[in-house]
């Protein structure tokens, strides 16, 4: 096989990796509170200006400056929940659509203020692997292995704890679960703070590898959404895998074509599924 | 242990239920009879906090509860075997069993009374790494009243547990209740199946379009002529 195309495959399966991150972050939102967050890729903006500021501004450790964006991020999530989701939970759901696409313009537009519309990089620089031939960052297989270790994390904590099994049953029957001494409250409370906690990690790795600039949600946020939808809005399992195929349509497309048009050739493979199977690739 | 005294509730500008006083005293079964849509399953959801009081005093162990939500009232020891049984259909067994532990109290006993569950229940334990929906109906009711159990309540609420079932289940279920009574529990059964319930309860109510029409022991109302007519077809 073509050297050239083995690294494309392999740099497609990195890249998933981060998507397949946010897809579950996304999909666990809105399995369980029954909302989408138009403004997720903003918040991971949020978590990479973090870094950018303790990382390269301040001069903290890396490692700090990563934590911090996690937790920020984190609490991030639960504000979204308690000062825009929470008082209009009941209401149509393109009410909730609208209101946190109102967040993603404030996001945008306030960290233009704060930072202006410069591209930001924290300076960070690994080392470029080369095996057989084939050339691999560093950086992308930090991200990837990151990734990975966030979703076993993930999974684990839904299936063993009894948090983490409360918030999988609320997504089935949403009514009855308070007969299980479970407050509803509690759990959207803690779902938002996993989905934050998720886009705050995808926000360091996502900063070890792109320039931050306030308009970097935009180059994510519609493939999330593509992604989540093409696995099933809700179906964690489904968005992930949809990670992987979309980053490989992406990586090979590029290959055969130029990046531009890769993405081109994505959404358009995406359109076509859509009318083959509307309710995802893994709808049940 | 519980005392409704005058309780009015409904779902909006609907009434469901009006005026209705009853007793369920500590250690006793007690039974609620009527026909579709008379009200019985509002009054369970009454009870423990997924539908409003709208008046009238509700009191659990002398301390008024009708203000508390669902959640509360299960940390303060009421579980409710829901209509329909509700299980969570593509959870596990075990992990519906787990999601009735949750309150913290509960969750420190997890172990111990999961294994008490599943003598209880030995099918529950063949079957405990199965979705709950893949259950048949009687295994899912014997689910249901797991889960109740797993959070240790001191009153148990049964929702037609015998709705659906075929009439050798429905033998198995009230005489699962007979043994969930010998063992000291409280409880408050809803029900349409007149005969047998009242072969397991102490006391019963007959609620009739949101109204108690009559009540007395269970003894009292099989020797009663209206309740023989209508309900017992005799």
């Amino acid at each position: 096989m073509d050297i050239y195309l083995l690294e494309a495959i392999i740099n497609g399966v990195l890249l998933g990796g981060v998507l397949a991150l946010l897809a579950l972050g996304l999909n666990l939102i809105f399995g369980v509170i029954d909302v989408v967050w138009i403004a997720y890729a903003d918040l991971v903006m949020c978590g990479m200006y973090l870094v950018y500021w303790l990382y390269a501004v301040l001069g903290l450790p890396l490692a700090l400056a990563f934590a911090a964006s996690i937790v920020f991020v984190a609490v991030l999530g639960v504000l979204v929940h308690l000062l825009i989701i929470a008082p209009i939970l009941d209401s149509a759901s393109i009410n909730q659509l609208l209101a946190t696409g109102g967040l993603l313009f404030f996001l945008q537009s306030f960290a233009t203020l704060l930072f202006s519309t410069e591209f930001r990089n924290i300076g960070v620089r690994l080392p470029i692997i080369s095996f057989a031939g084939i050339y691999i960052s560093t950086a992308r297989l930090l991200a990837f292995a990151m990734a990975l270790v966030g979703a076993v994390a993930l999974y684990s904590f839904l299936k063993r704890s009894f948090i983490g099994t409360a918030i999988r049953a609320i997504a089935q029957d949403r009514d009855i679960v308070g007969l299980m001494g479970v407050d509803q409250r509690t759990i959207y409370l803690v779902t938002s703070a996993i989905g934050g906690a998720l886009a705050g990690l995808a926000a360091c790795l996502l900063a070890l590898q792109y320039d931050v600039h306030p308009f970097i949600g935009n180059t994510f946020g519609p493939l999330i959404f593509m992604i989540c939808v093409l696995g099933g809005l809700g179906n964690m399992l489904g968005g992930f895998v949809a990670a992987f195929i979309i980053s490989q349509i992406i990586a090979v497309g590029g290959y055969f074509s130029s990046t531009e048009l890769s993405y081109v050739i994505a959404f358009a493979s995406f359109i076509a599924l859509m009318f083959v199977r509307p309710r995802g690739v893994f709808a049940r | 242990m519980l005392s409704l005294a005058a309780v009015s509730a409904g779902y909006g500008s609907f009434r469901a239920l009006f005026n209705v006083s009853l007793e369920v005293p500590h250690g006793q079964a007690v039974g609620v009879i009527g026909p579709n849509g008379a009200g019985k399953t509002t009054l369970l959801r009454l009870i423990s906090g997924l539908v409003p009081l709208d008046s009238g005093d509700i009191r659990f162990e002398g301390h008024p509860v009708g203000a508390l939500s669902a959640h509360r009232l299960v940390e303060r020891g009421i579980a409710h075997v829901p209509e329909n049984r509700r299980l969570f259909p593509r959870l596990t067994v075990e992990d519906n069993l787990r999601i009735g532990a949750f309150i913290p109290p509960a969750r420190r006993h997890f172990a111990e009374q999961l294994e008490r569950i599943y003598q209880l229940f030995p099918r529950l334990k063949d079957r405990r790494k199965q979705f709950a929906g893949t259950l048949s109906g009687g295994e899912q009711q014997m689910c249901a009243i797991g889960r109740a159990l797993m959070s240790r309540p001191k009153l148990l609420l049964m929702d037609e547990p015998s709705a659906g079932l075929a009439p050798l289940v429905v033998e198995q279920v009230f005489d699962l209740v007979r043994r969930i009574r010998a063992e000291g529990l409280t409880v408050l059964i809803v029900e349409q199946n007149v005969q047998q319930v009242l072969d397991v309860v102490d006391h019963a109510y007959l609620l009739e379009v949101g109204s108690i029409r009559l009540s007395g022991t269970s003894a009292e109302l099989k020797g009663n002529d209206f309740i023989r007519k209508s309900y017992m077809g005799l």
